[in-house]
């Protein structure tokens, strides 16, 4: 579903290269659940950027479900991203202007599917905010306006998730819900998850757990059945 | 980077795009329309000054047939000989055509009881003057009385002026008239008309009883034709157009007088035009700025709807979709003011206006408004939405946006072609709104340098901030001058949009005060103070006595009426007619889509001849038909300079020479074609007179003295009949009203002005001139204070999240004041600095190009603008910097 070959990201600093990640490679079956884990400064959301097609690598190679993202454009990029892709973020990123209902509907629109507000509906009614569906963001909890995100991530039906620290704004238990939330949406949709985190806990939760340190990969472990 | 249709229609259908697009608009409707208000005041401008242009056009098209009074006018200089007469009676004869008589004359009015004198424009008329427009009088329905009697309707001014009352007699040479009532509307003559000349209108029965109209005597008469409906007064004219010529009758058709009266009409709104069209470019400049801030609040929204698969096309369109929506607000609601302004228009220019403005909507001008103005908002704001592009989904996982990945490379090749369109766009308007192709492009290329001066000293301003700030100055000032320079500062901004109001109001400002202190310097720089004219050859000694008795006589001139016969032996008459047979010819040619006459005025038939421009046939025809007030004098006077050739030879002097000669003022000369050798054969009152051209001399009309474009070597003209113009100075009002009352008894033909009475008259101009003025001035300030505004929004958000932060980290309020005051204060100063200078460069252009007069800076008036503006940009500044104050540190950390 995913496979990343020696990924390298500099950036230039001045006169300076400075190399985030160096060399990275792994791959990802479908409908794996990995959490990528180390500490800050250590290249974690650069490596989510560049897997999801957000940013390109300097050197090596992103495949995502068959398309070689460092040979796409970015155009073709954002098409694929709005088909086959799906993001939570730490701090949910919801338009503010948008109700609830509308920042779902967001991803089917720009594709141009019918029935957008029928499948918003449906995955309010999912995460537990049928009746919130009105509401803009600013009018909803911290807790709420994430399972919104969530939904909006899962709306064009996600052959891969990315989640970047999607607890990391929210108090533990409301946390834990959330996340309860994004690991059941994803059992019934059979979505590939990679989740960014440093909350060990949370990481114990995937199937297996990448280890970065100073830009490379110094574990990759499975999580005991 | 962009998408083509098919693609679009793969992604998704424009549809429902439109739908995100509103929807999204949702939180910014407001805030983007506050950014196109900008544009609103420009269209409000253009809406107002065409429509009124329309109204003004179409009154005068209504009521054309009143403005001359007839169907088709004859004048002339003196009483109509029986050949002319020979023509109205064969006009009668074949068309059926009624006549109205009226004889226009200068005179001087004198009011019995209270001893008052001034000079007044007599019209003397026929019982059924005018055919067409009714004149209306205070009390009403006098004019139809008019005839009973010797009565008189006058000027309300003239009543205040001469302390009279309604029933006083009124003298005009020997005949006395009743004052009847005064007059309220008379068609076909502007406001400020009456100022000039109060007018007393009388029956032409009681004409003869003045025994003013002597030999020489100023005056014009007039006959209206009136003809049965169906005539075509053109073809009338055409008809009897050989006889016309020469018998030297002037005759003007209703057509005519409705073309001359709107090119003159054209020529005033298309000055307020050129502010219009600045206003709405300086609205343009707001907008690209309101829209950059607009685009500065979008980041976030948009690096979400990257990372949720939409392209940079579709974001672009969306933002394009949604300011071109608002641009069409923005513009709508200016073109609703503009309806509403045009009305206040008539009131403010009506003074100068020949008809009774009707106001009414006039669609062609606000369907032109709405779309210029919404056409600039559009292309002022595709620059800054441009930048949209550079928003990377990327942005979504970091904390860190700011507005400098809003920048854009210089070569992107869709900025170029933004650039280029925007400046396509301010020259195509500036051509389409300019009856001349070189004025609109010199408009055109004053607007852009005005703008790119303004973009280079911002430039400036931040460079060499950057390079003067020192570690040893205050804190505040550091942090204030060092915003002048960080990375998405507003210098540029808010230097070009400040600096481009107050270039435009301190332009208008200097260009008015010159011209106006021009009347008051030359009125001032004479000494003289009375001038007396029409003083017949036999009265000279008496008048000069009288006149010798009270004060002294500085200059007494001859003059001597004549006209043109000939040209180096072509006759006037030929040279006139030929240059008619080549205008029809040509209209033909034209008619038939066949060469027509060029830009310097050569026919196509001088082209393929390769005559010159400007040969005899392109004189025009009144230079040549006109009557010349000449005089002749063996020496140059002070208000004159000969420019080229030579003053008059010693022989010529002796007159000894074999042609007399001449000097001619220069615009004259220019008029006529001739060049220095030239011979012109005058025709003085039936005698050939042979001149040879020996000079050019420039001349200063606005000196209060007699001036003449045709000065003659004293033996040509010797013994030419004459009479003469007297220049005196005479000290004490009740001394200088006693000798014009002296004068009006003993001569009562001899006219005489007060001098100062044209400078009453002077300053009530000034005064009409200076309120339309302020109006326009006003305007524009009006017009600044948005695109200002928009312009310090531009960065507010940066502000705030940076005095937020200062907060956080101990600053007080007071320093965080002193910080914006630091950076509005430079900023301020160079705007409006820059603006006054440009301005300075701008008001010289326009005063020495288009209105030919000398420019003095107004120094401190201007210095006052451009304080003004400082304080205006200071307060705006620290009024949109408020909600520093109202944030709590607090939401430093939440946004953390």
């Amino acid at each position: 579903m995913l496979i990343a070959s020696e990924v390298t990201r500099e950036y230039r600093s001045g006169d300076q290269q400075i190399a985030v990640l160096r060399g990275v490679s792994f791959e990802i079956p479908q409908g794996g659940f990995v959490a990528i884990v180390g500490p800050s400064g250590s290249g974690k959301t650069t490596l989510l950027g560049l897997l999801a097609g957000l940013d390109t690598p300097t050197r090596g190679k992103v495949i995502l479900d068959g398309h070689d993202l460092t040979t796409m454009s970015e155009n073709e990029r954002a098409k694929l991203r709005g088909e086959k892709v799906g993001f939570v973020f730490q701090s949910f990123q919801l338009i503010p202007t948008l109700t609830a209902r509308e920042n779902i509907q967001v991803p089917l629109e720009l594709q141009g599917i019918d029935g957008a507000a029928a499948r918003a509906d449906e995955l309010l009614e999912r995460v537990g905010l049928a009746k919130r569906g009105h509401h803009f963001p600013m009018q909803l909890s911290g807790g709420e306006q994430q399972r919104v995100a969530i939904a909006r991530a899962f709306a064009n039906a996600p052959r891969i998730l990315f989640a970047d620290e999607p607890t990391g704004n929210l108090d533990a238990n409301t946390g834990i819900r959330v996340f309860d939330l994004l690991e059941s949406l994803n059992r019934e949709s059979g979505s590939t998850i990679v989740l960014v985190t440093h909350d060990a806990v949370l990481a114990q939760r995937a199937a297996r757990t990448i280890r970065l340190a100073d830009g490379s990969i110094v574990s990759d472990t499975e999580a005991a059945a | 980077m962009s998408d083509s249709p098919s693609q679009f229609a793969q992604r998704g259908s424009l549809g429902k795009l439109a739908g995100l697009t509103w929807r999204e608009s949702r939180g910014a409707r407001r805030r983007l329309l506050l950014y196109m208000s900008a544009i609103s005041l420009g269209v409000t401008a253009l809406v107002a000054i065409d429509s009124f242009a329309d109204n003004v056009q179409r009154s005068i098209r209504e009521q054309s047939r009143a403005l001359l009074g007839g169907d088709l006018s004859f004048t002339s200089r003196r009483p109509f000989t029986p050949e002319q007469q020979a023509i109205l009676d064969t006009l009668a004869r074949r068309d059926n055509a009624e006549y109205a008589r009226v004889a226009t004359f200068p005179s001087m009015a004198l009011i019995p009881r209270s001893g008052g004198t001034r000079l007044v424009q007599v019209r003397a008329v026929s019982d059924n003057f005018p055919h067409y427009g009714v004149i209306t009088t205070t009390p009403a329905g006098k004019w139809d009385d008019l005839q009973s009697g010797p009565n008189a309707l006058v000027d309300p001014s003239l009543l205040i002026a001469l302390n009279a009352q309604l029933g006083d007699t009124i003298t005009l040479g020997m005949g006395r008239f009743v004052i009847a009532a005064t007059l309220k509307d008379v068609p076909g003559a502007p406001g400020v008309a009456e100022i000039i000349g109060p007018r007393v209108f009388i029956p032409e029965r009681y004409l003869p009883e003045t025994q003013l109209l002597v030999f020489g005597s100023t005056a014009e008469y007039g006959v209206l034709a009136k003809l049965p409906s169906g005539t075509d007064p053109e073809k009338v004219v055409a008809s009897i157009r050989p006889a016309l010529d020469s018998t030297q009758l002037r005759a003007v058709t209703v057509t005519r007088s409705e073309e001359n009266t709107t090119e003159a009409i054209q020529q005033l709104t298309e000055f307020i035009g050129i502010v219009g069209l600045v206003a709405l470019l300086l609205g343009g400049v707001g907008v690209a700025s309101g829209v950059r801030a607009f685009v500065s609040r979008k980041i976030d929204t948009v690096a979400i709807l990257r990372c949720l698969g939409a392209s940079s096309g579709q974001v672009v369109a969306m933002y394009v979709a949604q300011a071109a929506a608002m641009g069409l607000v923005g513009a709508l609601a200016g073109a609703a003011l503009g309806v509403l302004v045009q009305f206040t228009l008539p009131s403010v220019f009506g003074d100068f206006l020949p008809v009774d403005v009707s106001v009414s909507l006039a669609p062609r001008a606000i369907i032109t408004g709405i779309l210029v103005g919404g056409w600039i908002a559009l292309i002022f704001s595709l620059r800054p939405l441009l930048a949209l592009r550079n928003v990377s989904p990327l942005q979504t996982l970091r904390r860190d946006a700011d507005s400098t990945i809003l920048r854009m490379r210089w070569n992107d090749w869709p900025r170029v072609l933004v650039n280029v369109a925007m400046i396509a766009s301010v020259v195509a308007i500036a051509l389409l709104r300019s009856s001349e192709l070189r004025q609109g492009l010199w408009i055109s290329v004053a607007t852009l340098g005005v703008l790119g001066i303004l973009t280079l000293s911002a430039v400036f301003l931040s460079w060499i901030a950057r390079k003067t700030l020192r570690q040893g100055w205050p804190y505040v000032v550091r942090q204030g001058v060092a915003n002048l320079y960080r990375p998405a500062n507003q210098t540029r901004s808010v230097v070009l949009s400040l600096g481009f109001g107050a270039f435009l109001i301190t332009t208008l400002y200097l260009v008015q005060s010159n011209l106006l202190s021009r009347f008051e310097v030359t009125a001032a720089s004479s000494e003289a103070n009375l001038v007396f004219f029409d003083i017949q050859d036999d009265q000279l000694a008496g008048v000069d006595s009288l006149i010798s008795a009270s004060g002294s006589i500085l200059q007494t001139s001859p003059v001597v009426t004549m006209r043109i016969a000939a040209i180096n032996d072509r006759r006037a008459e030929d040279i006139v007619t030929e240059a008619r047979a080549r205008r029809v010819a040509d209209s033909v040619a034209r008619a038939r889509g066949g060469a027509a006459a060029d830009p310097v005025g050569r026919s196509a038939g001088a082209r393929r001849r390769g005559e010159a421009p400007n040969q005899p046939a392109g004189r025009p025809s009144w230079a040549l038909r006109r009557e010349y007030r000449s005089t002749f004098r063996d020496t140059v006077t002070s208000g004159e300079k000969v420019v080229e050739g030579e003053w008059f030879s010693a022989a010529a002097l002796r007159g000894t020479s074999d042609t007399g000669e001449v000097s001619l003022e220069k615009d004259i000369g220019e008029e006529l074609s001739v060049k220095i050798g030239d011979v012109i054969t005058w025709n003085v009152q039936g005698v050939e007179i042979s001149t040879r051209v020996t000079s050019f001399r420039e001349v200063t009309w606005a000196r209060f003295e007699p001036n003449f474009f045709a000065v003659f070597a004293t033996p040509s003209m010797r013994a030419a009949p004459r009479q003469h113009v007297i220049l005196a100075s005479v000290d004490g009002d009740p001394v200088v009203a006693a000798l014009q009352r002296d004068i009006v008894v003993r001569y009562p033909n001899v006219s005489s002005v007060d001098l100062s009475l044209i400078r009453q008259t002077i300053e009530r101009i000034v005064t009409k001139v200076s309120t339309a003025m302020r109006f326009m001035a006003l305007f524009s300030l009006a017009m600044g204070v948005p695109v200002l505004f928009s312009a310090v929004a531009a960065t507010r958000r940066d502000r705030i999240r940076e005095g937020v932060l200062l907060k956080t980290l101990g600053a007080s309020r007071g320093q965080i004041m002193r910080i914006l005051l630091a950076e509005y204060v430079l900023l301020g100063l160079l705007g409006s600095l820059t603006g006054m200078l440009l301005a300075i460069g701008g008001g010289w252009a326009l005063t020495h190009f288009v209105f030919n007069a000398t420019f003095t800076p107004a120094l401190v008036p201007a210095f006052m603008i451009a304080g003004g503006m400082l304080a205006l940009t200071v307060a705006i500044g620290l009024l949109a910097g408020r909600d520093v104050f109202r944030e709590t540190a607090m939401s430093a950390l939440r946004e953390v």
